[in-house]
């Protein structure tokens, strides 16, 4: 299967497969750990049963989610060292310590808190409960700080020098930890977190509210999420415009190859709306654009001349037509979930949320959009990178650690076919318990690790409304 | 003053290795034990009993890695890609066993295949890292560094010895954590386990112990070279009085002291590699300080670590305490 690929080719195939699979999960897990503080700071202070039927119900399947991100996340801080020997001896000395901090002031928070929030409301009490439940999406924020400022550092690496075995020295680590592209990159990748789950929990409550258009807990979360969706993304939008001139500043050549700039614009440059990148003549087939937009977005002026991948030497391009595809499909689908927030606001002073079919069917459809708009956009990000693990200063080809074809291929295949039964039928479990309703206190057999023993017990007394069977 | 900082680094990676070898190695054991449980209740009771604290217990392994990655990176480089094979397939083995933790509850019809998978993961990661870890005492190859050896180095009658000595020894660990949680006939089995394992355990530690001074002379000096090699003489000693607290523990049917023994054993053992392993990080030629990170770098993580260790520690300690205490099996763990 593998049989004409270098070993190169093959270990960032893996790293790709491996780090994909486990970024779905952090942007679900992040966004839902702050969902839970709101939901049990909300029951706690209005005393409203809707919300701890809530919390219950999204709890579970955190656990779940919970649980795949870790043992993926595993994985990965074992990958830099298993096929990135080479950058790993680098780069270590500059992005050890952070991802060490981030174990350190993130990893342990949440493993450290999620067994008394997901087991231990009854031992605790309320207050060490909420406190506990805090602690959890404290830690995946923090969690995500970290790793994006070490990833933002090996794109726009900046505080560091370089020793006479040729590794990079940490000189000021202020400098590192806030590099040009992380602000920009963490507001960014937080709020596609929150709007990722906004989506999720839209579009379950939007599904229940098809089947049934008084259900108290489907019509809270969708008025939720729907009121999260609206907000967050004419935000995000304008941090990703944010975002993108930054790039622009610092890592040009991605940027040509997104917008699709084959040729320099001396005189303004055209926004390629759509079009097929063609590598061999360089140019943009069938392109739909509209003179001089891309200056004006990106310098403010319509006339303001754009280099563009001409003037950058061959073997320091990245692949284009990727970029430009990922691109636009994040772009795409954030200007859809704009729609759709603006479309039930729209419903919301009507009056008709809960009442609008085609809303909720369009929130259940939009429901994995954010997950495909986060990977769109990692995308965008890591392949713009090439050829460089650091940007424009360690080759991906110098970064590779001393192994085999036929080592890699090997791991690569187990881990495909692992990841996909495994986290296939994690899956399957989560969409199981979101297709039904959160006022059945039964969502798997049984409630779950630990409670199994008093499940009936547990159960009746965290989901007072309605324990049917 | 720059070999200080990375002496106390390697103080704290033994540290963070320790630590994942007893939390996790309970929670490892425990798996290995499961298919020997008589019903589905006592399965039940197993795997609640770490339900709660087994995301934390396996955090130390990711703070091993990536701590040896921050201080010591030219290790991290070296040692991943020399025991690739092994260190690929306890990941794998650790995505089984993580993911069964909730999978098992969610399903009637696969709860076998969940079952099986906690199982399976746990021996199968268990045994890689005994693999690993006999694969490090027998030492690695370096050249410009960079691992130079082949792919297959790390298989060895003497690393495949210390897999099964990892095997039995976390088995061990298990049994006796149960005996501390459970009460009625999975405590009476499992103390009967912990008799056949304690004396399984002692001797695969001795055999070990007899073979390892012959991967390397060198080991063998350091032994007997140590400074007034009172180290060398107290090791035997307190082990000793581990074994015979272990036993009594077993017989006067204590509820901690055969787990706190065991603890103890894993402990002294680990020093014991320590003594050997002391002055290099990556056995035979790569010591601490020739790994180590530049000066900025450990400074730097050592802050975090003065400031956030204690932190978890106290936390840690305060999740056990929550849900401290046997298990009871009626009412169940709430
Ligand atoms: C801490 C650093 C880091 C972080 C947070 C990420 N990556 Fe990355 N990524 C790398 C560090 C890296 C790398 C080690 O530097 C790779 C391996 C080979 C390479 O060129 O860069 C890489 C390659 C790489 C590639 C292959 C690019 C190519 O070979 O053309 C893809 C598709 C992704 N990554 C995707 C992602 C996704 C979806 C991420 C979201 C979590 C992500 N990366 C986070
Ligand atoms: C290649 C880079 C990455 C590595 C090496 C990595 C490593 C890890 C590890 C080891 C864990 C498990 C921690 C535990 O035991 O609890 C984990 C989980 C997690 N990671 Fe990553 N990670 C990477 C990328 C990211 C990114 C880009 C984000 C978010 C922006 C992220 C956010 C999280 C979060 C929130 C968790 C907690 C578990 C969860 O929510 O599912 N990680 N990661
Ligand atoms: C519609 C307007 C949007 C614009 C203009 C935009 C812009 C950008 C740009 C320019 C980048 C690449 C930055 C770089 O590599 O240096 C990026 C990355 C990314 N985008 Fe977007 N984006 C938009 C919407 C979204 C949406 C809706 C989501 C997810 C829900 C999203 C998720 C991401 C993620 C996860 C990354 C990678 C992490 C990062 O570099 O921040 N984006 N975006």
């Amino acid at each position: 299967m593998f049989e004409n690929l270098t070993a190169e080719t093959l270990a960032r195939m893996q790293f790709a497969f491996t780090v994909s699979f486990h970024i779905i999960f952090p942007a679900f897990s992040i966004g839902l750990a702050s969902f839970l503080a709101v939901l049990n700071g909300l029951w706690l202070m209005t005393r409203n049963k809707t919300y701890l039927t809530l919390f219950t119900y999204w709890k579970k399947i955190f656990a779940v989610a919970f649980g795949m991100g870790v043992v993926s996340g595993i994985v990965m801080s074992y990958q830099f060292g298993t096929n990135w020997s080479v950058f790993s001896d680098k780069a270590g000395p500059v992005v050890g310590p952070m991802m060490a901090y981030e174990v350190m002031s993130a990893f342990f928070l949440e493993a450290g808190f999620l067994g008394i929030m997901l087991f231990g409301r009854d031992r605790v009490g309320d207050r060490l409960h909420m406190f506990a439940t805090l602690m959890v999406a404290v830690g995946t924020l923090t969690s995500a700080t970290w790793i994006l400022s070490v990833n933002s550092w090996m794109q726009t690496p900046a505080g560091y020098g370089v020793n006479d075995v040729g590794q990079f020295i940490p000189l000021d680590w202020w400098e590192i930890v806030f590099n040009p592209s992380f602000p920009y990159r963490l507001v960014h990748m937080v709020l596609a977190a929150y709007l990722t789950t906004s989506l999720v929990v839209g579009a379950v409550g939007g599904l229940h509210l098809l089947r049934d258009r008084t259900n108290a807990e489907a019509r809270r979360m969708f008025s939720m999420a729907m009121w999260m969706a609206a907000i967050v993304t004419p935000i995000q939008i304008f941090a990703g415009d944010a975002h993108g001139l930054n790039t622009l500043e610092h890592q040009p050549a991605k940027i040509m190859a997104m917008e699709g700039h084959y040729d320099s614009h001396p005189e303004g440059a055209p926004l390629i709306l759509f079009g097929i990148p063609n590598s061999k003549e360089r140019t943009i087939d069938y392109a739909i654009e509209i003179p001089k937009v891309s200056s004006l977005i990106l310098h403010h002026d319509l006339n303001a001349p754009m280099a563009g991948l001409d003037t950058i030497p061959d073997d320091e391009e990245p692949p284009v037509a990727i970029l430009f595809w990922s691109f636009r499909i994040m772009v795409g689908l954030g200007f859809a979930m704009l729609g759709l927030g603006v479309w039930s606001l729209f419903a919301r002073w009507r009056g008709t949320l809960y009442d609008c079919k085609w809303l909720h069917r369009t929130a259940l459809l939009m429901g994995p959009t954010g997950f495909v708009a986060v990977l769109a956009g990692w995308i965008t990000t890591e392949v713009g990178r090439q050829p460089y693990t650091v940007y424009g200063l360690l080759r991906t080809s110098d970064s590779l650690a001393p192994v085999d074809a036929p080592a890699v291929a090997t791991s690569l295949l187990a881990f495909i076919v692992v990841y996909f039964f495994v986290f296939g039928a994690g899956t399957f479990y989560i969409l199981r318990m979101m297709n039904k309703p959160a006022s059945t206190a039964k969502l798997g057999l049984t409630d779950g690790p630990i409670r199994a023993v008093v499940g009936a017990a547990l159960s009746l007394q965290e989901t007072p409304s309605g324990a049917d069977k | 003053m720059y070999s200080d900082l990375a002496f106390i680094w390697a103080g704290l990676i033994a540290f963070a290795v320790l630590t994942y070898v007893v939390l996790d190695g309970f929670d490892l054991g425990l798996g290995i034990l499961f298919p020997f449980a008589k019903s589905d209740h006592d399965r039940d009771l197993m795997m609640n009993s770490v339900a709660p604290v087994w995301d934390g217990n396996e955090t130390w392994l990711v703070l091993g890695g990536g701590g040896l990655f921050a201080v010591f990176p030219l290790a991290y480089a070296i040692v991943l890609p020399a025991l690739y094979i092994p260190i690929i397939i306890m990941l794998l083995a650790l995505v089984f066993r993580g993911v069964s933790f909730e999978y098992r509850w969610r399903t009637k019809r696969w709860k076998a295949v969940w079952d099986f998978a906690f199982f399976g993961g746990s021996l199968v990661a268990a045994f890689s890292q005994g693999i690993a870890l006999g694969a490090l005492v027998q030492g690695i190859e370096v050249v410009d560094r960079a691992y130079a050896g082949g792919w297959f180095d790390w298989l060895t009658p003497f690393s495949v010895l210390t897999g099964v000595a990892v095997v039995v020894g976390y088995a061990l660990l298990g049994a006796t954590w149960l005996v501390l949680k459970t009460e009625g006939s999975l405590e009476i089995q499992m103390r009967r386990y912990a008799y056949v394992l304690g004396v399984a355990t002692l001797s695969l530690i001795g055999i070990v112990s007899v073979f390892t001074p012959f991967q390397d002379p060198v080991y063998f000096e350091r032994w007997f070279n140590l400074p007034g090699s009172l180290w060398t003489m107290s090791v035997p000693l307190i082990m000793i009085g581990l074994v015979w607290t272990f036993f009594r523990g077993l017989n006067d049917h204590r509820a901690a002291s055969p787990f706190l023994s065991v603890l103890g054993w894993f402990i002294v053992s680990f020093v014991g590699i320590g003594i050997s392993f002391y002055p290099m990080i990556v056995p035979p030629s790569l010591s601490i300080w020739e790994a180590a990170a530049p000066e900025s770098s450990l400074a730097f993580a050592l802050v975090g670590a003065v400031i956030l260790l204690p932190i978890i520690l106290g936390y840690t300690a305060y999740s056990y305490w929550v849900f401290r205490g046997k298990m009871d099996p009626n009412e169940g763990y709430h």
